[in-house]
């Protein structure tokens, strides 16, 4: 094996789930010793790629060659054994055992009777490993005392101890401050000396600039490029990033605004959200934009009284709010589509109808008793208007497409004539057929005078749906575009954090 | 073919529980003639009236995906305190209505440890479960109380018409908790928060409310059994009422009701208590020995589960 056998090899690697080509044909190469940064927007490829790598997910086809040498990598254990160690972004250290348990876990040195654990030489090789960090923490700490990027440590010092060659860092700085991500940047200038080869995935592009030799950008699903990190501008990275044509499936007819419905100032959370201010109006459709872990999620949940706001202020139609709890919301003619629906949406052993009338109880009950004639019959106007495709009202949820229990939700709020809908990733998991729709909804009720506060980390919609639209990074609002001067391009860069378009 | 297989597995999951039942009625009749007369189907039913409504109040627990492990203290001193007050002179409906609302006020206790200290169902009511009992003992000194006025012992033994007052009792908590869990927002709330809490409280339902609701249910339940166990046999032992919450339980799982909340009823509750009720009495007509009637009854219980299970 030559200097200059890469250490990594993907090639032509495809990968479809039902309905959607996660990966198309995508070359991926990683040098020894090398720091290679993997980019591109959300559902661009990066994880399913990963997962590949780690075993967690087999390609539909492609080979990998691991140095130089074809291999298969059909499990998890397949990856480790190679030396593949992969570091997600939710750290995975179980909270109740020590560093040294964490470290050794399921590899216990085994002591002179079978089945037993050599204490003694489990904390002294992670003792070993620890040092070869730097780092200054106990073997014998429970890994819940740790700091986020102390546990991030602990994870590398994990992957070390399986004699990674290669190791992919998933997101490691998102929880990270910025302190602390140069501890971890000075930890992977040693493993890279040391001839470990990273790979790093990272929104945040100034990161790669800093630490990183190559970059792959992935868009769609496919390879676009790799080059060398110094022939690279950030503005050349987002390019290719986001570099796709818009197609023509967004008619926009703009609507009339009408008065604010919702002003927002300095709304902080204590954890995710740093002053956030903007306004909505009636008959407006706010787009806001951002990666994932930017805030918006925090915000529309704040705003939901789902978690509470720790400084700032909320007035709905000019008036102050104290909204607490998403009762109080509702009173106050909000709803929410949240994000995921199957967690937070959906009853999914209960039947259509239920799904639609159970936020507005009070419309389809007397006294506490449920009229069926009245619930039906709203949950028929709503499965009507909303062209719910379902044989029935009493149909089990369960067994409606994704597109159609998204509309159901859709229309549950519905039944309320909110004033504000917010909707957390509308589309996702939707087919383009359903999509279209509930884009027309979101523009038929933005006619009827709603406010409409849309997050969407699928860019294309955000530009196609959008009057004007709000980019957040790190918990703070990064830009403000209108709907005729915003692009793809200006978006990434606010949403990465550059500073090119502070508020306008 | 698929589909008439698909179709009988449906048949199976909506009567299954029913036609068992029939088979074990069916069977028990051939084996024993003096299990279908009149005199003993009044018997079992009345033996299940107390185990029947405090499986009510645990019914609407399991379907928030909740436990209640307290139910038998809590009728145990809630019965204690009623019948120290009816010997103390205390008017029967007013020491009925004390009863009650001690049992309603240890099931809110519960509904406010679980809801608000956020401590699972589980080890919230098995706290409660010693406390109540060790309370139950201290007011009695472990000792019962005997001797109940008449007018109160009509719950237990009094009948109207051919009808015994404890099967009408247990027949009118059913009917209304039937109707209340199955024709109001109330009930389709408690199925909503079993299925899905975090969904339900987006969709703006009060949770915590809700939930410490079916637990104050549960316990003014108990209580409600207790008078009528305490009316029957004219006295009050501080040790009544233990492990009825394992009977409850399982009549709740062989009526089919998940563990995990949202699925199920009190249709099938009802089915339960009266195959566990059947079923003891029909080991005790056919002379099983007392030692072996609890293995049968817990085979019972775990064949009922894997057939939910299997058909679901």
């Amino acid at each position: 094996m030559s200097e200059t056998t890469p250490i990594l090899r993907m090639s032509g690697i495809s990968k479809s789930f039902p309905g959607v080509k996660a990966l198309q044909e995508v070359h991926f190469e990683v040098a020894r010793g090398e720091i290679h940064a993997l980019v591109g927007e959300n559902g661009a490829g990066k994880s399913t790629l990963m997962k590949i790598l780690t075993g967690a997910y087999r390609p539909d086809s492609g080979q990998i060659a691991w140095h130089g040498r074809p291999v298969t990598i059909a499990s998890p254990s397949d990856s480790q054994t190679l030396g593949i160690s992969m570091i997600h972004q939710e750290l995975s250290l179980l909270p109740y055992l020590t560093v040294g348990q964490n470290i050794f876990l399921g590899r216990e040195p085994q002591g002179r009777l079978p089945g037993f654990i050599n204490w003694q030489a489990l904390y002294a090789q992670a003792q070993e490993l620890l040092e070869r960090l730097s780092l200054d923490v106990k073997p014998r700490a429970e890994a819940r005392e740790l700091s986020i990027a102390q546990q991030q440590m602990v994870e590398v010092a994990k992957a070390l101890s399986l004699q990674a060659d290669l190791i992919a860092m998933d997101e490691p700085t998102s929880s990270l401050t910025d302190v602390e991500t140069e501890v971890l940047f000075t930890m992977m200038r040693a493993l890279k000396a040391q001839g470990v080869a990273i790979v790093f995935i990272s929104h945040r592009l100034e990161e790669v600039f800093e630490i990183t030799d190559r970059v792959t950008v992935l868009r769609d699903g496919r390879h676009i490029d790799t080059r060398p990190t110094s022939d690279l501008t950030r503005d050349k990275i987002v390019e290719l990033m986001v570099g796709r044509e818009l197609g023509n499936i967004y008619p926009y007819h703009p609507t009339e605004q009408r008065d604010l419905v919702l002003e927002v100032s300095d709304l902080c959370d204590g954890r995710e959200l740093k002053n956030v201010s903007f306004q909505l109006h009636g008959g407006e459709i706010l787009g806001i934009a951002g990666l994932i872990g930017a805030g918006r999620t925090a915000l529309a949940e704040t705003l939901f009284g789902i978690r509470p706001a720790t400084g700032g202020h909320i007035k709905l139609a000019g008036q102050p709010s104290k909204i607490r709890s998403p009762k109080q919301a509702i009173q106050h003619g909000l709803g929410f589509v949240p994000e995921d629906r199957k967690q937070q949406g959906l009853f999914l052993n209960m039947a259509v109808r239920e799904n639609i009338t159970m936020s507005g109880m009070g419309l389809v009950t007397n006294a506490g008793f449920v009229d069926n004639k009245k619930a039906n019959g709203l949950a028929q106007k709503f499965v009507e208007k909303l062209d719910v495709r379902t044989p029935n009202l009493r149909q089990n949820i369960r067994n409606l497409s994704g597109g159609n229990q998204q509309k159901v939700i859709i229309a549950r709020w519905l039944t309320l004539s909110p004033r504000i809908l917010i909707l957390d990733e509308p589309t996702r998991g939707v087919d383009v057929g359903a999509k279209a729709e509930i884009h027309a909804l979101m523009r038929q009720l933005a006619e009827q005078g709603v406010g409409v506060l849309m997050i969407s980390s699928e860019l294309p919609e955000v530009l196609g749906v959008s009057d004007r639209i709000l980019v957040m990074h790190e918990g703070r609002i990064t830009g403000e575009l209108s709907r005729d001067e915003a692009t793809q391009d200006q978006i990434m860069v606010a949403a990465t954090g550059g500073v090119e378009n502070v508020v306008k | 073919m698929a589909a008439q297989t698909s179709q009988f597995r449906d048949y199976l999951r909506r009567y299954g529980l029913m036609l068992s039942f029939l088979l074990l009625c069916l069977a028990l009749t051939l084996l024993s003639d003096r299990f279908l007369t009149v005199n003993n189907m009044v018997n079992v039913l009345r033996q299940s009236t107390i185990n029947g409504i405090i499986a009510i109040g645990m019914t609407y627990v399991i379907l928030t995906a909740g436990i209640d492990l307290s139910v038998g203290a809590i009728l145990a001193l809630s019965a204690v305190v009623t019948a120290d007050m009816l010997q103390g002179g205390t008017a029967v409906p007013l020491a009925i209505l004390i009863g009650l609302g001690i049992g309603g006020a240890m099931g809110l206790i519960n509904g406010l440890i679980i809801t608000k200290a956020h401590v699972p169902p589980f080890v919230a009511t098995l706290g409660m479960m010693t406390i109540a009992r060790g309370l139950t003992l201290t007011y009695t000194e472990g000792r019962p109380i005997t001797g109940l006025p008449d007018g109160f012992r009509a719950l237990g033994t009094g009948s109207v018409g051919p009808v015994p007052v404890p099967i009408l009792l247990a027949a009118a908590t059913f009917i209304i908790g039937y109707i209340l869990l199955t024709r109001t927002a109330l009930g389709q709330f408690i199925f909503a928060i079993g299925n899905n809490p975090t969904a339900a409280r987006f969709a703006g339902i009060s949770v915590n409310r809700t939930i410490t609701f079916v637990y104050v249910l549960a316990g003014a339940l108990s209580a409600l059994a207790g008078m009528i166990l305490i009316a029957r046999l004219d006295s009050a032992q501080p040790t009544a009422g233990t492990a009825y919450e394992f009977d409850a339980i399982a009549a709740v799982v062989v009526g089919g009701t998940s563990f995990a909340g949202g699925q199920g009823g009190l249709g099938g509750t009802l089915v339960g208590v009266l195959i566990i009720a059947v079923l003891n009495n029909g080991l005790n007509l056919l002379n099983v020995s007392s030692f072996y009637q609890p293995v049968v009854t817990g085979v019972v219980i775990a064949v009922a589960l894997l057939l939910h299970r299997a058909l679901r």
